[in-house]
């Protein structure tokens, strides 16, 4: 992520000023996410013990050296549980932004590039979809076709598609006249050359903060999801269905539901000062 | 005029789509609502005769008009697993959703505004950065975790309120607006957080025009130069985003009203999800969505009555 950005800032006019100014936000956001991505990595090949391991000899324990995170009502290491959830939650938000990501800047670039009748029609129904939340449309969708993992991406992947189309579209609408797209289409670069060469790589310091937006969201709402009961099934542990665990034993295993909380907030939290981050720069820039 | 008229006509088409998306989606459900009232054993002619009355034999652009005159005028269509009209049901549930939502709008609304003319006034760069570093990790804290923290802090440990039992506004209003505070805070704090982010943010953008310089230089102190020039114009962008608000706080309030056990329309509609009961299902989304849509018309409306220059563009 942080070649991305110096690279993108170098054509910039002062060129010459090599290093770019970075917010604080935007290294401790940085270190937060890597360290939570690190111990998801960790945790899809190693936990202290097994996510679903029941322990009827140590259920609801306090937080000690042998649970780090204590254990839940049947004994379970929180620990690992909040990891392999974690885990859930950040492979699922990474294939949510993608799906968006992909389509979106595809249908953004396309409706940006040509206009016409047929952007007309799609920013509407852009417009229209992202004017509900994410959470009240998959939980219909889901409500369709079911429940679980992917349908689960594949509901909020097609509720991500009008964000991104919706930038992508007018970065593209704003550059398509200016002279250096006007020198290439002179050179004789076809419009594949032109959308894909010329015009996408300028998105990307307004794209990034949008991926980083979108990774939040769909870490939310799917946990959102999850906690109602509408999303991943158990026993696969998830952030979302372990908070609702946690709900039940509030009263004698308070750490469960703060350790799950304080994960997604910490998740959310590194991405979104990243974001601020990264968007400070672009206003310096 | 022409403006409003203009946004009027988008907000009739968004309307539109919005009702066809509800009524189409619900067309593609695999299986036949007759198995479900009737059971596997009916006989064709039951079966004929069911899905004669649900209207079920006609074809669908019909069957589209039918469910929308049908829908506007009241009648949201049978639930399938109570039997009974969906509109009795939502009838005493929505009006608990609403004040959840009001509420949470009203705190977040008196919170969020001096919140923000605070952040967006602090000179001291340490100060302005610890503002801005506390909002962003307010702002992270999942709604729903936020309301935990509550129940266990305020319902369990303070005993401020019990926990699952909530009281209708039928029996007291005052026991009923207490019990919602908490819920209501829930939903507005990370809320509140958005806001302040974004008020200051505007603040700082106006600060920077031309038209601060004018007005210090005819010996307005800062303080003054705020409020008397730059607060009416960082608050137009905000208000329009508070009124944003008010549609995800609605849609907050489903995952809230779970956590608190208030019998809303969320937990109507979670509810509905598991027994597939579409048109109850149906009928909230289209609620709800028709809510979302009108809201977003009225912070159109709102921009162009608080900022005339918009007309012009």
């Amino acid at each position: 992520m942080k070649t991305n950005t110096t690279k993108q800032s170098a054509p910039n006019k002062q060129a010459k000023q090599t290093k770019v100014r970075r917010s604080s936000f935007f290294y401790i956001g940085g270190a937060i996410s890597a360290v939570m991505t690190l111990l998801v990595v960790i945790s899809f090949f190693w936990t202290p013990y097994s996510p679903t391991a029941v322990d009827a000899s140590a259920k609801m324990q306090p937080p000690s050296a042998a649970h780090l995170l204590g254990t839940d009502n049947v004994g379970r290491d929180i620990f690992s549980r909040v990891l392999q959830g974690a885990g859930t939650s950040f492979v699922i938000a990474i294939c949510v932004v993608l799906i968006g990501c992909f389509f979106g800047v595809l249908i953004g670039a396309l409706c940006g590039y040509y206009g016409g009748v047929a952007d007309a029609i799609l920013t509407r129904i852009c417009d229209s979809i992202t004017a509900f939340p994410a959470i009240l449309l998959a939980l219909v969708i889901v409500s369709i076709i079911g429940g679980g993992a992917f349908n689960i991406v594949l509901a909020l992947g097609i509720l991500f598609i009008p964000s991104f189309a919706r930038i992508v579209r007018s970065e593209f609408a704003r550059v398509r006249s200016q002279n250096y797209i006007q020198a290439a289409r002179l050179m004789g670069a076809g419009d594949a050359r032109i959308i894909f060469r010329h015009i996408l790589p300028n998105t990307i310091p307004v794209l990034l903060p949008a991926v980083t937006i979108g990774f939040n969201n769909a870490i939310l709402s799917e946990a959102s999801m999850s906690f109602l009961g509408i999303g991943i099934m158990p026993p696969q542990a998830s952030l979302g269905s372990m908070m609702n665990d946690a709900q039940t034993y509030l009263r004698n295993a308070p750490w469960y539901a703060i350790s799950t909380g304080v994960t997604i907030a910490l998740l959310i939290l590194g991405f979104s000062l990243l974001s601020e981050g990264l968007q400070q720069s672009n206003r310096r820039a | 005029m022409k403006y409003v008229a203009k946004k009027f006509l988008a907000l009739i088409i968004t309307l539109f789509i919005v009702s066809l998306l509800a009524f189409l989606a619900f067309q593609i459900i695999p299986g036949d609502p007759t198995t479900k009232m009737l059971g596997t054993q009916a006989t064709p002619e039951a079966i004929a005769a069911l899905r004669h009355r649900l209207g079920l034999d006609q074809p669908l652009p019909l069957r589209y008009w039918n469910w929308l005159t049908a829908f506007l005028t009241g009648d949201m269509g049978t639930s399938y697993s109570y039997n009974m009209p969906v509109r009795d049901m939502l009838s005493d549930k929505l009006p608990i959703t609403a004040l959840l939502t009001l509420l949470s709008f009203v705190i977040t609304v008196v919170l969020s505004l001096p919140l923000g003319v605070l952040a967006g006034s602090v000179k001291n760069p340490v100060l302005d950065k610890l503002y801005t570093a506390l909002d962003q990790v307010v702002m992270s804290i999942p709604a729903f975790f936020i309301g935990i923290l509550a129940c266990f802090l305020f319902g369990l440990t303070f005993r401020l309120f019990v926990p699952g039992n909530f009281i209708s506004y039928t029996v007291s209003w005052s026991a009923c607006l207490g019990y919602l505070f908490f819920p209501a805070l829930s939903i507005a704090i990370p809320r509140i957080a958005m806001t302040v982010k974004m008020l200051r943010g505007s603040i700082l953008n106006e600060m920077g025009q031309d038209y601060v310089r004018t007005a210090r230089s005819r010996g307005n102190t800062r303080r003054a130069a705020l409020y008397r020039h730059v607060l009416r114009n960082a608050l137009i962008p905000v208000i329009t985003f508070l009124a944003v608000s008010m549609a995800e706080i609605m849609t907050g309030s489903i995952v809230i009203e779970r956590v608190f056990s208030i019998p809303g329309i969320g937990r109507l509609l979670l509810a509905s999800i598991n027994n597939r009961d579409f048109p109850v299902v149906q009928a909230i989304v289209v609620i709800l969505a028709a809510w979302i849509v009108i809201v977003n018309f009225v912070a159109d409306v709102l921009y162009q009555l608080i900022d005339p220059r918009i007309r012009l563009r």
